[in-house]
């Protein structure tokens, strides 16, 4: 599990934790606190072809429902069942247990430093 | 518009609580876990500010007479120390509030509103009871409203130091057998160290459960005598997330989603509040006469199997296949005692019986539903 600065971000309040060419993707704590206890994570399945800024998920709590854009374009090499099983890890451990799916992605756009995304929720 | 806070708020924010906008209110939506919440009430108990309520009293020999004529109940019929759950009709027979009305005495009523019709509820009081010997007084800007909700409620106020009843002991010896007495939606005078207060054994989760008002002054001292003597019990602060999904499982409207001016008493299922047979006139008695049209819709309950929940405004089929609305979700949750998605829904007559099997559409995909009676959960009597 990589802390808060080692990730990247997204105005969605996603996280984004690249590897090689792999990115594992999440909601941030400011996100998972904002939405309440979460019930029900709808994920995308694995092949999935993904496109930047579309909607691919949704996480839903007892009051609202969040959705999942996908950060990147690419394909869902794997989702996290432990979630779709335990939705409540998404609230416990948002930026590790509670990771939503991994992406397989030929490019990288540009995405926001733990010190950007920090600045965003002052706004 | 200014944010308003509640007489409790430091403590609110001290507790680490989430706050939402509520009618102008800045009110706790939940303290950690909404479903701790919820599941701690239908276990245990919370503890829930609901400062933010209105309270408008009638007081004067003629306001049995005068609210009579102002709400679609029959108040002159209830005793002393006797709530009673009413309506505030328009005269199209809408409603513009639902209300609990305290008797506090042979000639002073207590209207408890909706934070959101407060003013709107004062005035419609004040112009309609006019032609009365009695006086309307807003009172809400001079008193805090705890509900302490949830099975071992009546054990939490009995550990709780410092409550007297009227009429009974100064030092409060008899306080638990008198709240052992006290039945529901009755009310009891009383004080809180001196304080006066009102206990009464009402609420909006479906649980047992009793509603304090007293002084802002005093409001944080009581939560923290509560909070105290509550916690060995299982007693949490609770906030408004969790008492929106104990409300919709106990099947209670809530203004707003399933209660407004375009509804009538008889299709959100409140035909029943409305006296018509037993008194005179009042606001609204010939529009709740005639009823609403025909082809009017009415309010339902719904279940499904799975996980995904219907939300407000989501439209409502008649099958799975069928691209024809014929009703709209007023409230919707998975909720958490039963597990299962559960809905209210106005939908037309001809689809309003039990176990009709309804269609949802949930953010693009087709859910079925199927039509049960309310509530969708009921508290074991002990």
């Amino acid at each position: 599990m990589a802390t808060e600065s080692e990730l990247q971000y997204t105005s969605e309040h996603e996280w984004v934790l690249v590897d090689g060419t792999t990115a594992t993707v999440g909601i941030t704590a400011y996100a998972a606190e904002k939405l309440g206890d979460v019930v029900f994570v709808d994920l995308p399945d694995v092949g999935t072809t993904l496109a930047s800024g579309s909607i691919v998920g949704e996480i839903e709590s007892t009051k609202s429902v969040g959705e999942l854009f996908a950060p990147v374009d690419g394909t869902v090499l794997e989702k996290n069942s432990a979630v779709e099983d335990t939705p409540e890890l998404v609230n416990s451990d948002p930026l590790g247990e509670g990771w939503l799916i991994k992406i397989e992605f030929t490019e990288l756009p540009p995405l926001l430093s733990f010190d950007e995304y920090t600045a965003l929720l002052g706004e | 518009m200014t944010d308003r806070h509640s007489p409790l708020n430091a403590i609110h924010v001290a507790a680490g609580a989430s706050f939402t906008d509520f009618a102008g209110w800045q009110m706790p939506v939940r303290y950690s876990s909404d479903l701790a919440e919820h599941h701690a009430v239908r276990t245990a108990a919370g503890i829930f500010d609901l400062s933010h309520m209105g309270e408008i009293f009638i007081v004067g020999p003629e306001a049995a007479d005068a609210l009579d004529y102002a709400l679609a109940g029959k108040l002159s019929a209830t005793t002393i120390g006797q709530a009673k759950y009413s309506l505030l009709l328009d005269r199209s027979g809408g409603i513009i509030d639902d209300v609990v009305v305290y008797r506090t005495g042979d000639d002073r009523f207590m209207v408890v509103a909706n934070a959101s019709n407060r003013e709107v509820v004062a005035a419609e009081l004040t112009d309609r009871t006019a032609p009365f010997e009695c006086e309307v007084f807003d009172e809400s800007d001079e008193l805090a409203l705890i509900a302490v909700q949830g099975p071992r409620s009546r054990e939490i106020l009995i550990a709780t130091d410092g409550f007297a009843i009227e009429g009974g002991h100064p030092d409060g010896r008899d306080v638990g057998e008198k709240l052992s007495e006290l039945k529901y939606y009755r009310a009891l005078s009383g004080s809180f160290r001196t304080q006066p207060l009102l206990i009464a054994r009402t609420g909006y989760t479906g649980e047992d459960g009793f509603e304090l008002y007293l002084s802002p002054d005093h409001a944080a001292e009581l939560w923290n005598a509560l909070t105290e003597a509550g916690a060995p019990l299982g007693l949490v602060p609770a906030g408004l997330a969790s008492r929106d999904t104990l409300r919709l499982e106990a099947g209670m409207p809530l203004y707003g989603h399933e209660l407004g001016t375009e509804t009538f008493p008889v299709q959100a299922g409140l035909g029943r509040v409305v006296a018509t047979a037993t008194k005179g006139d009042f606001v609204g008695r010939e529009a709740v006469e005639a009823g609403p049209a025909p082809d009017a819709r009415t309010l339902v309950g719904l279940v499904a199997d799975g996980k995904r929940a219907a939300r407000a405004d989501y439209e409502v089929y008649a099958s799975d296949d069928s691209s024809e609305v014929i009703g709209v979700v007023t409230s919707g949750a998975l909720s958490p005692t039963l597990g299962i998605p559960i809905a209210i829904a106005y939908v037309d007559a001809a689809f309003a019986a039990p176990d009709t099997t309804l269609s949802i559409d949930i953010r693009g995909k087709r859910l079925s539903y199927r039509v049960t009676p309310l509530p969708f959960y009921r508290a074991k009597k002990d």
